[in-house]
């Protein structure tokens, strides 16, 4: 991670080393994983890890990183990491008796007599990961899978799909068609270049800016009408407001509207998965508003703790509502709270599918094999306002929106890449645009005819079986519809 | 809790004495909650036999509370067994519970502070880690809401946790998990994934915790729709409602008490399953209902030795079940005695008391000669001084003159 401050306090670190002839101190990541990703951490047109200048004295490696010696807290299954990390770490020898080292719980932790308190801020920030640059062409030498044309074209229509259903459903609120959307708009490529990186069995516990990690699955569109207008073929019968989508089958768990509370619920299903030893991952999403919750911090802590399969994927879209982000936090952004955590992080552009693509799936292959929660912070901008109830032209300027509208534009980005290879066409463009709208209006059009759920499935579902208290409550409740039929909507059916 | 009722649905066989028109509250099926599967031994505490769905109904049953009527006063009716059985005291009961059901179905697992290898504060989950490793009997960090939450999203994959808070008070900060998502994914997913989980843990007053340490978190959880609660007071009932509860697919929370957890008793070799929507009939009686949960049965039961002394016959019910409350056994135990004093030791306001006396009111008005009595305890925190703690908790000579006050 290049960061001066850091580098500043190695250097006095070195210094002190050298001038009381001790012993290069190494410091592992607790995961060696660190390690072989820190091609990740640096696009190759940046400097590789910096090293203090002192550093190439012989006795002193150029290599510091963080240990974590669990020998004299090791139980059970911790053995593992520290096992790995006392393979990294060498070995004091005597000590020196003016050197002084507390053998404290968690690992030694060397003494030093300079008062100096680390910066809470650093010059340089935490570097960006990408693959595309600003004009949809590749970076040289970026580390990046690629992708067949298969993929890569399924991926760009669904980014076109996700635009459209938004457009169409947010024109639909504003008819007072449907009572509520939130769009995804800049988001697509988060939404589905991460979702393309994962298998159909990994659990997904999403906010509720993610619908296209599920319209990448295989979620009919006609299915995502049904939900946001309530009738009696949503899969969550009725009760929730639109965009709360779930499916089982799909597993992608309903969403809450609850901030951040699928944090700790997507550590839960990694246990679960970590008991059962399956062969896959958990992903959850939340913004940069939501990683300033308890459930976000506790949940993360926690993951570390466990050592389980899930990756805590930030879309930082620089607005919880009306709050940006310098008034969210005041750290390098959600990225740097990985290290804190203990968990490896990475901070990506989230408006370069590419990038996305690449990041998911190695962080999927990081958090499966070494049974680890990666943190990843994709930087991107909520192009669109919070929700229908929100008008974010009160709080933001035009001229920021247009300029997130136009060039960084996650879809155009792609579309110029996809177009420079070939595969795609202005033709296609307007063909799928044009079909997809279709199928939109219809889905509306059909769901708005559906009828609601029936007045049975308010009381189903609350437990397993209808409890006596509930199943009384329902029959006062068509009692008393029976008796002043006028008063209550008449497409309801009972 | 309240329930709103109107006179539908077919009549079941009750006692014809008095006779319903619709506006009464009518008894339906014995059964409150339907066709609910049970492949194991389900005990109801009065005797009864169970409706169709279970295998073994059988002698055990018919020899329960009925005859059992306490001689001394504080002896939990059901455990005067014609077998045996073995002793232990209530946190054991709790840990053999647990330990069965981790035995015979590997998704159950335990998740709380201290619970792995230290066996928990109140021991209940010692030896645990042990035999089943310490991923399946997991120790977390200190964040409530993080845990419950992590237990939330296990048991939508399919595992089954008992979330162990580890004083009660302490799962207020669990509070929006439990509220917003244990008790509502269920219905807000439209059925597509399921929540079983237990949350347990000890709660009540104690001796000088604190007032932060003394909360009766049962008010605060009532509310909440789509979670049971149940209360466990002996060891008898608390293994067999820890096992009902691990069962069953809904979330329940189990509520413990601390200065319960070194009760002994003989409880049965065999297995047992409680049911959990089911109150305890303790001690018949003919004068006057006493209904209470917890610990405030043992005050109620000093009380009524008092009371038995003075010529009075209290019948007193366990009421085990706090969502729902068990409205057949009180109802049929109201029309017997026509009064009702109710003995808790939630406070005053917005209390199990305080839902309970509506719910009684709403159902059975009709058959009150008088108005209901409840004691709990007062609106204030619970202070640390001994005497003023013992003061806010209801103690028996209270209940004895509620009682000669009632029965007037």
């Amino acid at each position: 991670m290049a960061s001066s401050s850091l580098t500043k306090s190695k250097t006095s670190i070195i210094h002190h080393l050298k001038s009381t002839k001790f012993p290069l101190l190494y410091f592992t990541n607790h995961t060696s994983s660190i390690r072989n990703s820190h091609n990740l951490l640096h696009t190759i047109s940046s400097p590789p890890l910096p090293v203090p200048r002192c550093a190439t004295s012989s006795r002193i490696n150029p290599f510091i990183v963080f240990s974590r010696c669990f020998e004299s807290v090791c139980v059970g299954r911790r053995l593992h990491s520290a096992a790995s990390a006392s393979n990294d770490v060498r070995q004091f020898p005597a000590e020196a008796p003016s050197q002084q080292v507390l053998d404290f719980p968690g690992g030694k932790v060397k003494f030093t007599p300079k008062l100096a308190f680390t910066s809470g801020s650093t010059e340089e920030r935490v570097p960006c990961y990408r693959v595309l640059d600003d004009s949809g062409q590749p970076i040289i030498d970026s580390d990046s899978l690629k992708i067949s044309k298969e993929l890569a074209v399924k991926m760009y229509s669904d980014m076109v799909t996700l635009e459209v259903m938004d457009t169409i459903f947010y024109e639909a609120q504003r008819q007072g068609r449907i009572s509520f959307y939130a769009t995804t708009m800049g988001e697509e490529a988060i939404n589905i270049a991460s979702a393309a990186a994962l298998h159909n069995d990994d659990f997904v516990f999403p906010q509720y800016r993610e619908p296209g990690v599920l319209l990448w699955r295989g979620f009919p569109l006609q299915e995502f009408a049904h939900q946001c207008f309530g009738n009696k073929y949503d899969n969550g019968k009725g009760r929730q407001m639109p965009i709360h989508y779930g499916s089982r089958k799909h597993n992608y768990f309903t969403v809450a509207s609850t901030v951040a509370t699928q944090i700790p619920h997507a550590v839960g299903a990694a246990y679960s998965l970590k008991m059962e030893k399956q062969d896959s991952c958990v992903i959850t999403y939340f913004g940069d508003g939501g990683s300033s919750t308890a459930d976000f911090h506790a949940a993360v802590n926690f993951a570390a703790v466990l050592e389980v399969p899930v990756i805590f994927f930030c879309r930082n879209n620089g607005w919880a509502i009306s709050t940006p982000i310098n008034e969210q936090l005041r750290s390098d952004g959600i990225v740097v709270r990985g290290k804190a955590y203990g968990v490896p992080s990475i901070r990506i552009d989230g408006n370069d599918a590419l990038a996305i693509y690449s990041a998911v799936h190695k962080a999927r292959k990081m958090a499966i094999e070494e049974q680890t929660p990666v943190l990843i912070e994709a930087l991107t901008y909520r192009t669109g306002h919070h929700s229908t109830s929100d008008d974010s032209t009160k709080y933001r300027s035009i001229d920021e929106i247009e300029q997130w509208r136009g060039g960084q534009n996650p879809v155009k980005r792609f579309r110029k890449w996809m177009e420079s290879k070939g595969w795609w066409s202005d033709e296609a463009e307007s063909e799928h645009h044009c079909s997809t709208r279709k199928q939109l209006s219809q889905a509306i059009q059909a769901a708005e005819q559906v009828e609601k759920p029936t007045i049975a499935d308010m009381f189903n579902d609350v437990y397993d079986v209808l409890p006596k208290n509930l199943m009384e409550q329902e029959a006062f409740i068509r009692k008393t519809i029976k008796k002043h039929t006028q008063d209550y909507p008449s497409d309801v059916p009972l | 809790m309240a329930s709103i009722f109107q006179g539908v649905g077919a009549a079941t066989a009750l006692s014809s004495s008095t006779s319903f028109d619709t506006k009464k509250f009518h008894l339906s099926s014995r059964r409150s909650f339907s066709v609910r599967r049970a492949s194991f031994f389900v005990v109801r505490s009065d005797g009864a036999k169970m409706d169709s769905g279970l295998n073994r109904i059988g002698g055990r049953a018919d020899q329960l509370v009925t005859n059992a009527v306490a001689t001394k006063a504080d002896t939990p009716a059901a455990s005067t067994a014609s077998k045996p059985g073995h002793e232990l005291l209530l946190f054991e009961a709790l840990r053999e519970g647990l330990e069965e059901e981790m035995e015979r179905d590997a998704h159950v697992c335990v998740v709380g502070e201290d619970v792995g290898h230290y066996g928990g504060s109140y021991k209940v989950t010692k030896g645990l880690a042990d035999k089943y490793g310490d991923l399946r009997v997991l120790d977390t960090p200190i964040a409530e809401n993080s845990f419950t939450g992590m237990g939330i999203g296990a048991a939508m994959c399919g595992l089954r946790p008992i979330i162990e808070g580890m004083n009660m008070g302490f799962l207020l900060l669990a509070f929006n998990q439990i509220s917003n998502n244990c008790g509502m994914l269920h219905y807000t997913s439209g059925g597509q994934f399921k929540i079983p989980v237990v949350i347990r843990g000890p709660g009540g007053v104690g001796r000088q915790l604190g007032a932060e340490h003394s909360q009766r978190l049962e008010s605060y959880f009532q509310s909440i729709p789509g979670i049971q609660m149940v209360a466990c007071s002996t060891p008898y009932n608390a293994k067999g409602l820890m096992k009902a509860a691990i069962r069953s697919d809904n979330p329940v929370i189990l509520f413990e008490h601390v200065l319960l957890y070194n009760l002994k008793e003989r409880i049965p070799d065999e297995e047992y399953v409680l049911n959990l929507e089911e109150a305890e009939m303790v001690r018949p009686g003919e004068h006057v209902t006493i209904l209470t949960y917890s610990r405030m049965r043992y005050h109620v039961m000093q009380a009524a030795k008092t009371l038995v002394n003075k010529g009075y016959d209290p019948e007193v019910i366990d009421i085990r079940s706090l969502k729902p409350f068990d409205l057949y056994t009180i109802g049929n135990s109201i029309k017997k005695t026509h009064r009702v004093l109710i003995v808790e030791e939630c406070m005053r306001t917005g209390g199990i008391g305080a839902s309970l006396t509506a719910a009684i009111t709403e159902n059975f008005h009709d058959y009150l000669d008088a108005p209901i009595v409840c004691l709990s305890s007062q609106d204030v925190p619970t202070p640390y001084a001994g005497t003023l703690e013992e003061w806010t908790v209801v103690q028996p000579p209270q209940i004895v003159a509620a009682v000669e006050q009632l029965c007037r």
